[in-house]
């Protein structure tokens, strides 16, 4: 999988509370978690995530295991999140909702274009290359597959 | 020689496995979302291998029409399907898992992170998505890598007037917030065996705080003679020795009343530090400490006091509350001015029952007190449960008696 966006410079320890508050939950309408995503940290943010690529401190997605904030994510447009570590909860669920999540470090400016190329193992921004750690063989299958529903209803 | 974590998992730690689940729990926040999913994969019935619980303790009962309607979906989904099913005030899903269900060397997931709670029976237990969960609604089973293990090895025993939290806000700073991510935490040394099976829940329940994947204590003569007064009949796991990726210790003996300031969970002080905030909510319940031994201490502190601010006590579950009725507990608290609420999780998320205003200052025995968890514009500070029943009776953040 290849990708590319602007990137949103964010810090570590992101908690799921701050990608969508607890509030806002209670809905079936992803349109809702879209709009106030982010809000707690910068409500200027939700506007903003539309073929960006975060690339955030260690840590990231660390709390609650709410799946919400993955989609929230992944709804908003944002392409990819890039971060030393994540949280395992939000990693597994990131994936499982086809939002690559890839770990990897590298200093964020904002607004520079990032690259990654998650089949070659690489993410490219400022010119420069930073190599990745690779996904599990399943998680790479789940992944490729658009997340875990698509995966399920191949698998069936 | 073998981890918990690698025995139960049945591989060493870093490989994958596919892994039967014994038992699958979601709440009603991940319930919707877990079955929303669960249709979309296409699925009819639901796997016949794991013992599915769907449990409504996170906003119950609705705090609104939109809320109820969609509980409404999942309750007539969980009573017309093969599943177990608590509604509103039977209590907290990882305390309901905690009385009498989940058993030593059991693989256990529940759709919420604070899912590694059951460790404390010995179990491999740990919080999963809905996505995840709905899978094993579908298949009965999901891949784990297995974790490294850090041991936490405790000696000594806890003084009178520090709690199990106390050591939990401990590690819990020592490791910070994610320490142990992607591990598991094994409780060690002969200081657990002073330690009670209330005091290992809360222990565990804090272990996801360090990004952990779950937190364990070996099942011993504690936990075999627990689960026995819960008609349950299991034996002792025995240590072996294995190989750590970091070890930690601690002397219970040396730990001291502390509290976790905003907005993170691993910034500790000595609650001496604080002494004299001013306080506008104390909270004591969740799945941290909202047992019957949590409760009985509050009211052993406040009993023929007034608290001097808004206190609300919240029992972990149905079980909890009736046990504070048989014993008086309740009639202390409510003597002593506490606000009870509905068995459940009370305002933790921010929810309903008991959320902050803006600029309001809360003392809480929760887990979490990330920015605007509880309320925006509200900070949360955590404790024990005696620091915060110490803390209300004074209206202000105040150490409480320590032998």
């Amino acid at each position: 999988m290849q990708g590319a966006g602007h990137a949103v410079c964010l810090g570590p320890d992101i908690d799921t509370d701050v990608i969508i508050a607890g509030r806002y939950l209670r809905t079936k309408d992803h349109g809702i978690w879209v709009s106030h995503v982010f809000e707690d940290l910068d409500p200027a943010l939700a506007g903003r995530m539309s073929g960006t690529v975060i690339v955030a401190g260690k840590n990231f997605g660390c709390g609650s295991s709410r799946e919400q904030a993955a989609i929230a994510l992944r709804d908003a447009g944002v392409t990819a999140v890039i971060a030393p570590s994540f949280a395992r909860i939000f990693f597994r669920n990131a994936i499982n909702v086809g939002l690559p999540a890839i770990e990897c470090s590298l200093s964020c400016i904002e607004g520079e274009n990032v690259r990654f190329d998650l089949a070659a193992g690489w993410v490219e921004a400022g010119g420069s290359r930073y190599p990745i750690r690779p996904l599990s063989p399943r998680m790479q299958e789940i992944l490729a597959a658009g997340g875990l529903v698509s995966y399920w209803r191949s698998h069936r | 020689m073998s981890t918990l974590s690698e025995r139960i998992l049945g591989a060493a730690a870093g490989e994958y496995v596919d892994r039967k689940v014994d038992r699958a729990y979601v709440c009603d926040g991940t319930g919707m979302l877990t079955l929303e999913t669960w249709k979309q994969m296409g699925a009819e019935r639901l796997s016949d291998l794991p013992q599915l619980y769907v449990i409504f303790d996170h906003i119950a009962p609705a705090n609104n029409s939109t809320t109820a309607t969609l509980q409404h979906e999942l309750r007539e989904f969980a009573c017309g399907s093969f599943l177990h099913f608590s509604d509103i005030g039977g209590g907290i899903c990882h305390q309901l898992m905690s009385e009498g269900v989940v058993l030593p060397g059991e693989v256990v997931v529940g759709a919420d992170s604070h899912s590694c709670t059951p460790g404390a029976f010995g179990a491999f237990a740990t919080g999963f998505g809905a996505t995840d969960m709905a899978a094993i609604w579908l298949n009965g089973e999901t891949w784990f890598r297995v974790p490294d293990s850090i041991s936490i090895y405790l000696s000594g025993s806890l003084r009178g007037g520090v709690e199990a939290k106390d050591l939990a806000l401990s590690y819990v700073s020592t490791l910070g917030m994610d320490g142990g991510t992607y591990c598991a935490l094994e409780f060690t040394g002969d200081g657990t065996r002073t330690l009670p099976m209330d005091d290992r829940l809360t222990l565990c329940n804090l272990s996801v705080e360090t990004g952990a994947k779950t937190g364990m204590f070996y099942a011993d003569d504690v936990t075999v003679r627990y689960l026995a007064g819960l008609g349950q009949k299991v034996s002792p796991q025995v240590p072996e020795p294995c190989t750590y990726s970091r070890e930690l210790e601690f002397d219970l003996a040396d730990i001291v009343p502390l509290v976790a300031i905003p907005d993170r969970v691993d910034t500790v002080k000595p609650v001496q530090d604080l002494a004299g905030l001013s306080l506008d909510q104390v909270f004591i319940g969740t799945c941290t400490n909202g047992r019957y031994s949590d409760l009985a201490r509050a009211a052993k502190i406040v009993k023929g006091n007034k608290v001097a601010v808004r206190t609300i006590v919240v029992p972990a579950s149905r079980a909890v509350l009736a046990e504070a009725i048989r014993t008086g507990v309740l009639a202390d608290l409510v003597g002593a001015g506490c606000t009870i609420g509905t068995p459940g999780c009370g305002p933790c998320l921010g929810a309903h029952m008991g959320v902050l205003g803006e600029g309001e200052i809360c003392l809480s025995t929760a887990n979490r007190n990330f920015k605007n968890r509880m309320g925006v514009g509200g900070e949360i500070y955590l404790s024990s449960v005696a620091t915060a029943a110490t803390s209300a009776l004074a209206g202000e953040i105040t150490e409480p008696e320590v032998d």
